[in-house]
């Protein structure tokens, strides 16, 4: 059987750290599975976790009233859920839910940051990454407010 | 590099391309709310490659092309063809009220087409937004019936919203095989919806199959084609192993009103498909 650090060394994200970071990261890191329609988190409330997916869907969602909830993006295997826990006031500010049986690790916030604080070459690595991952967002999110199925043949 | 292959443009039994046959509607079938297929019947046998198009005209109103997105004999043993048509203007407004029964005007088929045969044992990924999936269906059809000749077939299609998603029926029904792999994401989605929410990109990025063999069609918006290409290309897709389908307000269909054209191309003539080192460098600029 493998090991959590094992696990999250051949996972995408992780994939270059030294080894004693991926010790420290572990340390940190539980395994977890979510039942279809089970939050893994709720706005408003203190992110204290990140995910990392393994297997499942996970519909990142905002209530709007009187819509209801809307389905803001999905993460799938392989993909980093959730950074508000690196960035104050740590809330969340959407809601996750599973969408299917749902496995991922589940990483403590308070336990990588004072990792972090005080191994500054991990905390680099870990921003750097993070920055990526929000950064392939906040792209996806550019395109996807071009509306890019709404234009094409304004005649015919 | 292989050149997307360009059949005659002549009419299909037809002695100009400028005569339309008659055309029977035989079928309706609604795919959401602005885009419908028709069935439209054919005397006799009606060649055409797959990402070639025809140019239907209602009576009265106007002539407009219409991708080709399927066919088959009918029991009289005419063609009927498919016609997939989104519901943008006058003309298409009026092909969108036809009836069963009802007649138009058919010519072509028109265009280059997907190059497929010489991608054998390659890893194939056809890439559709909106609707441009319906370009591509004849390609998938036919890549599905000679399944053995390809390495990983992927369909990876982007839609605005689960209600906007064409050929529902089908992607159904291909999901359930084992030898191919479709993915399916939507813009925005509410309760109910248990896929993907984000862009087509999304998919392309994270698709198992091998850049290095794999050939790429893609169809939809042309931004939405930009970014699919920035993300194959940063995947190590070599660029002439994408063949992209583009779309302009074409009026002859070929070659000779100048309506379509783009930079030194025709797309009705040298296109609708084209290798993408043959257009790339026309993409982005504003005034084409």
């Amino acid at each position: 059987m493998q090991s959590l650090k094992e696990v999250i060394q051949k996972t995408e994200f992780f994939q270059g750290l030294e080894d004693r970071h991926l010790d420290l990261i572990a340390g940190c890191a539980r395994l977890v599975v979510f039942q279809p329609g089970e939050y893994l988190f709720k706005e408003g409330r203190e992110a204290q976790h990140f995910f990392l997916i393994r297997h499942g869907r996970v519909s990142i969602e905002l209530h709007i009233p009187p819509r209801g909830q809307v389905m803001i993006q999905t993460v799938g295997p392989g993909e980093i859920l959730g950074w508000s826990w690196l960035v104050p006031p740590h809330r969340w500010r959407f809601d996750a839910k599973a969408l299917t049986v749902v496995r991922a690790i589940r990483f403590d916030g308070q336990c990588i940051r004072t990792k972090c604080e005080s191994d500054h070459t991990l905390g680099y690595e870990l921003m750097k990454r993070f920055t990526a991952v929000m950064a392939e967002r906040l792209q996806a999110t550019r395109i996807q407010l071009l509306d890019i199925y709404g234009t094409g043949s304004k005649t015919g | 590099m292989a050149p997307a292959q360009r059949p005659d443009n002549t009419l299909s039994g037809g002695p100009s391309p400028w005569l339309p046959q008659k055309g029977t509607v035989v079928s309706r079938q609604r795919q959401t709310h602005d885009v419908i297929t028709l069935g439209l019947e054919v005397p006799g046998t009606f060649s055409y490659h797959p990402g070639q198009f025809n140019m239907l005209y209602v009576h009265g109103v106007g002539e407009v092309p219409i991708s080709i997105s399927g066919h088959r004999t009918a029991e009289n043993g005419h063609t009927v063809v498919f016609h997939t048509i989104k519901v943008v203007g006058n003309v298409t407004q009026a092909l969108a009220r036809l009836k069963k029964g009802e007649s138009l005007g058919i010519r072509g088929p028109y265009g280059s087409a997907w190059p497929i045969e010489t991608f054998a044992g390659n890893d194939l990924v056809l890439i559709a937004g909106g609707i441009g999936l319906a370009p591509l269906r004849p390609l998938f059809l036919h890549v599905l019936e000679h399944r053995e000749a390809f390495g990983n077939v992927f369909l990876l299609y982007g839609a605005r919203t689960p209600a906007d998603i064409v050929f529902r029926r089908d992607l159904e029904q291909w999901r359930k095989r084992f030898d191919i792999n479709i993915e399916v994401t939507v813009d925005h989605a509410w309760a109910g919806w248990y896929g993907n929410v984000g862009v087509v990109t999304k998919l392309v990025a994270r698709a198992p199959f091998d850049p290095v063999h794999a050939v790429c069609y893609i169809c939809g918006p042309e931004i939405m084609m930009w970014f699919t290409v920035q993300t194959l290309r940063e995947r190590g897709v070599p660029d002439t192993n994408v063949f992209l389908s583009m779309e302009r307000n074409m009026k002859c269909a070929i070659g000779f009103c100048g309506h379509c054209q783009y930079g030194p191309e025709f797309i009705c003539k040298d296109g609708p498909v084209f290798p993408l080192p043959k257009i790339w460098k026309y993409l982005r600029i504003r005034e084409l």
